[in-house]
């Protein structure tokens, strides 16, 4: 258990982490800029090229990936304690699917890019509440009622996607592609997703405790006190809210929901108190240094970040894996 | 606050069923500080039942349930665990956990919504620990440990909690013969040290007659019996209940009973 003090310094360096990425992030590009340039560029004073570079590309765009991140770590931490499953990621329950064969939708019959936003969001809602009232039932609302419920309306919206990327014109797929595999580059203001952020992590945060009760089993939490109905039903809109606005934000970017939360908790333990907004931060740094690779590794091509997320994430994952039963023994 | 000259627990008319099947009808009980009651009965016969029923988990078909002189829709729900704990009969633990840590989650009822556990916090835990036979153990992770080392660490969990009011689902379970009455002991000290109250559900009918002196036999169908444990476990009574005929071997204080 970590003490509040070593928590807080975690959080400390965690937040340096995720303001050096951004920086990094800022001046780095195809368009060479110092770091003293970028700096006046932010402050609104260069009204050049650099200024445009800075405040209308990369600034939004790193901001988006911190967003993102953060919104996909923190949803997926919350599935992992609202399904007890720590293989839960924030599309185990059809939020993505949704919301991508809305999106695709729109695509397909060339609607402009608010239809495209309206249409994801749209669809990653109706997922969400079609996995909720089917999985409502009888009033038994089980973890594993839910998960099946979710992977079913997920298979069903991949069905739908493959559907419409085989009837889709030539010119449309690669955009569609992109989108299925997650850009920043889209983006016009990530102010709204990162205000959600906040907001979304302040309302769990004071639940932290309770949360971490509730992962270890619903009976033993309610004999403690802890208002097990109300709070399931707490994360689960909020984390599908979440998946909804980070998906929105930048189409389903694979694997920060589900490896995030692991790699904080095998570094820094499975208190929630702390890894809660440890993930957001981790995760909202890996995204914007993901995003900053995507684009610079082989410029002026961009990959898409979803494959740089799983390339870094993978092999950091298996390393702290593989220590993790060293410190077990010990 | 809470009336000390009222029962911990006062049970009235409680009717206990489960999807139209009921179990336990009409009962009347109560337990004061410093009882230990067990509650005997076959698999099924509504045992765990009834306990999550005792401690508000559960609503029950009829009835009311008083935890210290008031019915429980008066507490706040981490004010109930203030004074009543529950042993439930399985733990999960999907996601790593060291020993500490797990006895600390007993100290949720008792901290603020923004407090860490502190130094008070742990002395408790850690004695608790060691009530059980789990001192030095503390830095392990719970999946490294045996089944009867999880279950006493459910149990030091319980007792970090601090409540008034023990209720216990199979606390033997997966426990070897010395540490079964290294618990009982534990839970007779409690109740004569603590000021505390224990129900237990137990399938050892010598430890039961043993260590508790009160005993409440379920009989699944709606019948129960209850009474002084050297009233109540007879022969006759316990061959009825598990449905097997029991005899009583030696006299006096060292009679047993076994299966015939």
């Amino acid at each position: 258990m970590p003490s509040r003090r070593r928590a807080l310094l975690i959080l400390l360096l965690l937040a340096v982490a995720a303001s050096a990425s951004v920086a990094v992030s800022l001046t780095t590009g195809s368009v060479h800029l110092a770091p003293l340039e970028v700096l006046r560029a932010l402050c609104g004073e260069d009204a050049g090229l650099g200024g445009d570079v800075v405040r209308g590309l990369r600034l939004p765009r790193a901001l988006a990936g911190l967003a993102c991140g953060g919104l996909l770590a923190l949803a997926g931490a919350l599935m992992q304690v609202l399904l007890k499953n720590p293989l839960a990621d924030p599309y185990v329950l059809g939020v993505s699917g949704g919301a991508s064969v809305g999106a695709l939708t729109a695509m397909l019959f060339g609607l402009p890019l608010l239809a495209l936003h309206a249409g994801a969001f749209g669809g990653a809602l109706a997922a969400m509440l079609l996995v909720f009232g089917l999985a409502h039932g009888e009033g038994s609302w089980t973890q594993t009622r839910l998960l099946l419920t979710g992977v079913i309306v997920a298979a069903g919206c991949g069905a739908l996607v493959a559907l419409i990327l085989s009837i889709a014109p030539e010119h449309q797929l690669r955009g569609m592609l992109f989108w299925l595999m997650g850009d920043l580059s889209q983006t016009e203001s990530a102010w709204p997703a990162l205000l959600v952020l906040a907001v979304g992590l302040a309302c769990v945060l004071p639940f932290s405790r309770d949360l971490g009760l509730l992962a270890r089993g619903e009976l033993s939490a309610r004999a403690l006190g802890v208002p097990t109905e109300r709070l399931r039903l707490l994360i689960y809109a909020l984390a599908s809210l979440l998946t909804a606005v980070a998906v929105n934000l930048a189409g389903s970017i694979g694997f920060i929901g589900l490896i995030v939360p692991h790699l904080v908790r095998l570094a820094a333990g499975n208190d929630l108190r702390l890894l809660l907004p440890a993930a957001v931060l981790a995760g909202g740094t890996l995204l914007v240094v993901a995003d900053t690779l995507a684009r610079v590794v082989v410029a002026p091509q961009q990959l898409p970040v979803g494959v740089l997320t799983a390339l870094l994430g993978v092999p950091v994952f298996l390393y702290l894996l593989s220590r993790q039963p060293q410190r077990n023994e010990s | 606050m809470t009336d000390v000259s009222s029962a911990l627990l006062a049970v009235r008319d409680l009717n206990i069923a489960v999807v139209g099947r009921t179990l336990v009808a009409g009962l009347q009980l109560t337990v004061e500080t410093g009882e230990t009651l067990v509650i005997l009965g076959r698999n099924g016969s509504g045992k765990t039942t009834l306990l999550h029923t005792l401690a508000n988990l559960r609503a029950p078909a009829a009835g009311q349930v008083e935890l210290c002189g008031r019915p429980y829709d008066d507490y706040e729900p981490r004010a109930a665990a203030h004074l009543r704990g529950l042993l439930t009969q399985s733990q999960n633990d999907s996601f790593p956990s060291s020993v500490l840590e797990t006895a600390l989650i007993g100290r949720h009822p008792h901290l603020g919504r923004w407090a860490w556990e502190g130094a008070a916090d742990e002395r408790i835990a850690l004695t608790a620990l060691a009530a059980v036979g789990l001192a030095g153990l503390e830095q392990r992770q719970v999946s490294s440990l045996s089944g009867g080392e999880r279950q006493r660490l459910a149990i030091a969990t319980l007792l970090t909690q601090q409540p008034r009011l023990y209720l216990l689902d199979e606390p033997l379970a997966h426990l070897d013969l010395g540490h079964q009455i290294a618990i009982l002991e534990l839970v007779q000290r409690y109740a004569s040290e603590n000021r505390a109250g224990f129900i237990l559900a137990l399938h050892d009918v010598n430890l039961a007659l043993r260590y508790c002196r009160r005993a409440l036999l379920l009989f699944g169908d709606g019948r129960w019996i209850a009474g002084p444990s050297k009233e109540v476990l007879t022969s006759e009574n316990l061959s009825a209940l598990y449905g097997h005929p029991l005899q009583v071997v030696g006299t006096g204080a060292s009679s047993y009973f076994i299966a015939a």
